[in-house]
């Protein structure tokens, strides 16, 4: 039937084909969320809600410890910006496992495994393309925020530190995302499972509330979950309230300690995630 | 040389399921492979060890010479696969779905291009190959799926029930796209349901029924197995079967099948040509009247229903029936 003469299959170093089969991946999950505007859509509503809800509702009732008494809800909002950024790229990782429990259910992942390939470049891939789609998520809600009278005040390399630390973030949940999704039966399970766990993470944290408030059990949890870290360095990079700062070592140093957290957490489930990939089902 | 696939002993369980139980097989280069089994067989797990998708329990297996659990990467690099579920991208389009295919084998930008664009119009799919996936459908999803699999001209073709959910005029297409390819000396090793296809097929062919072979040979050897011809009557609504049985009876070789709902009686014969005329006397003797007389050659489904003393199943299992694997209700092609 054909007429193409049979191709040579071009020869390149591993890592080299890990990048190009990663690459090529990213882009297809890129392509496939401009065929579903809907699901792009309304990952960027969600946290524009929470901004509004929290910004309007709860307002005045929080007060920020070290904010300007007069300065009530406007004080809040400043502060709750960086937990909205928090909260927002933390659940970058329920796209990542919902995304890969799709690609299981529909065939595609049986696909892949029997390409020559690098295994591990659909795993990079998925978690490449669900932390740009967040820079497009931080755009929107950056644009909300300022709208609200949220404000950076401090220079553009801190600002743009801010924003790195949190799309690293995001990258180091959404491998926890990948690892969650390839245990997932179908697509349903990992719909929920994707998100249980991202609300004790988010909520125990200084996200929302300072942590003065909070028992000292919660307390002490929230210091050392990096989203309070990574939190806590946005509100510094941007120059917005920081609420309450504890003793505690990740308080003291939440930039160092987001790096450090989010590099443990990389290494840890980007090998889970790549040894369940490889093991046969 | 060696032989294009091997497998020995092959096990494969699933907890209480043996679904491949001690299965040998051996595919020479060129040739046109037929796996045929009813459902719950093995073939898909069959398949899925010698693509690399799962590893076996015990045993070996080989493709083009390379040991499949010891080198899978290398085994990637000469098979192409269709499963029996589709394995396609719903949200690219036809023809972005090739090309990822075609640079995740690492071919050259250019063969990729030309390459699919041949594909999509062997398969008349050039008018939809700019559309989303999601709008296929199930026929062309499985010419697309078949083209994904192509798109590298691999030495060794897997095919799970390539034409399980086509309408005629596809599986036409698909018989003769297969034929294409052995001509060009790939090797196919198919699946199939359908006794048809794999007698038109396939030179070689290998029954297996729960997880290992139960007969093997070329059709005509698995028809002489089963034994001489069969004649067919079926019995005019007036008349009378059980008279007409017992005419038959006496030029039968063996046991009659009787189905009371088609008033069809089926008799292993021998003697060729005259025993028609016989039977036709027989029953004129008698005075029962006739819809229909036939002689023919035993079919695949006679050599089944002997093999594995029960019939193939013929209903079309579709792509969409749920998938076993892991209760993964796996959305299919149709
Ligand atoms: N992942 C799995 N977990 C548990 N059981 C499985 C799994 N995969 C297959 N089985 C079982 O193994 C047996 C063989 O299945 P297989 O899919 O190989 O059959 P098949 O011959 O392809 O059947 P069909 O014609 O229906 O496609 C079946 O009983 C099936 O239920
Ligand atoms: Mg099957």
């Amino acid at each position: 039937m054909a007429t193409t003469p049979a191709p040579e299959q071009m020869k390149r170093p591993m890592f080299g084909w890990l990048l190009h089969d990663g690459f090529v991946v990213t882009q297809r999950n890129l392509i496939a969320t401009t065929r579903v505007p809907e699901v792009l859509f309304f990952s960027l509503v969600q946290p524009v809600i929470f901004v509004l809800l929290f910004a309007y509702v709860f307002g005045g009732a929080i007060p920020i410890p070290g904010a300007d008494p007069d300065a009530g809800a406007a004080a809040y909002r400043e502060y709750l910006m960086p937990g909205i950024f928090g909260q927002t790229v933390a659940f970058a990782s329920a796209a990542s496992t919902v995304g890969l429990a799709e690609d299981m259910q529909k065939g595609i992942i049986d696909r892949f495994r029997s390409l020559p390939m690098a295994a591990s470049a659909v795993l990079f891939g998925r978690t490449a393309s669900d932390v740009l789609r967040q820079v497009l998520v931080l755009a929107v809600l950056s644009v909300t925020g300022l709208i609200v009278g949220w404000r950076i005040h401090n220079g553009f390399i801190d600002a743009v530190s801010a924003y790195l630390l949190l799309l690293l973030f995001a990258y180091a949940v959404s491998w926890i995302g990948c690892w969650i999704g390839l245990h997932m039966p179908n697509t349903e399970t990992a719909n929920t499972a994707g998100l249980v766990w991202l609300f004790p993470l988010t909520f125990l944290s200084n996200a929302f509330v300072p942590l003065t408030g909070m028992p000292p059990v919660v307390q002490t949890i929230a210091e050392w979950n990096p989203v309070s870290a990574v939190v806590l360095a946005c509100r510094e990079l941007f120059g917005n309230p920081t609420g309450y700062i504890s003793d505690a070592w990740p308080q003291q140093h939440p930039i160092a300690y987001t790096m450090g957290s989010c590099a443990l957490l990389i290494g840890i489930f980007a090998t889970l995630a790549v040894r369940k990939y490889r093991q046969s089902a | 040389m060696t032989d294009a696939i091997t497998a020995e002993r092959l096990v494969k369980h699933f907890g209480d399921v043996k679904a491949v139980d001690g299965l040998d097989l051996t595919v020479p280069f060129g040739t046109v492979f037929g796996l045929l089994g009813p459902n719950g067989a093995g073939k898909t797990t069959t398949v899925r060890i010698l693509t690399t998708l799962l590893r076996p329990d015990s045993g070996q297996a080989t493709v083009a010479g390379i040991d499949v659990v010891k080198h899978p990467d290398e085994v990637r690099r000469v098979i192409g696969l269709t499963g029996q579920y589709s394995a396609i991208d719903e949200y690219l389009t036809g023809r972005e779905n090739l090309s990822m295919v075609g640079r995740l084998y690492h071919l050259p930008h250019g063969y990729v291009k030309e390459r699919s664009a041949e594909l999509l119009e062997r398969f008349s799919l050039t008018d939809a190959a700019d559309r989303p996936v999601r709008t296929y459908s199930g026929g062309m999803r499985r010419r697309l799926d078949l083209s994904a699999s192509l798109i590298g001209r691999p030495s060794i073709l897997f095919l799970d029930e390539p034409t399980t959910g086509l309408d005629p005029r596809s599986r036409q297409q698909m018989w003769e796209v297969i034929s294409d390819l052995v001509a060009d000396g790939t090797t196919v090793l198919l699946t199939t349901q359908y006794l048809e296809e794999a007698d038109q097929l396939a030179e070689k062919i290998v029954v297996i029924d729960r997880g290992h072979v139960i007969a093997q040979g070329t059709s005509d050897e698995l028809k002489t197995q089963v034994g001489g011809d069969r004649l067919e009557v079926v019995i005019h609504s007036g008349s009378n079967l059980e008279d007409a049985s017992t005419a038959i009876r006496s030029l039968a070789d063996g046991e009659l099948t009787l189905d009371v709902t088609t008033r069809r009686i089926t008799a292993p014969v021998s003697g060729g040509s005259t025993i028609l005329v016989e039977a036709v006397r027989a029953l004129d003797a008698t005075g029962v009247s006739l819809d229909d007389i036939a002689l023919r050659r035993p079919t695949l489904d006679d050599v089944f229903l002997s093999l594995t003393g029960h019939a193939a199943e013929e209903v079309a299992v579709d792509a969409d029936k749920p998938a076993r694997g892991r209760g993964r209700g796996r959305k299919g092609a149709e």
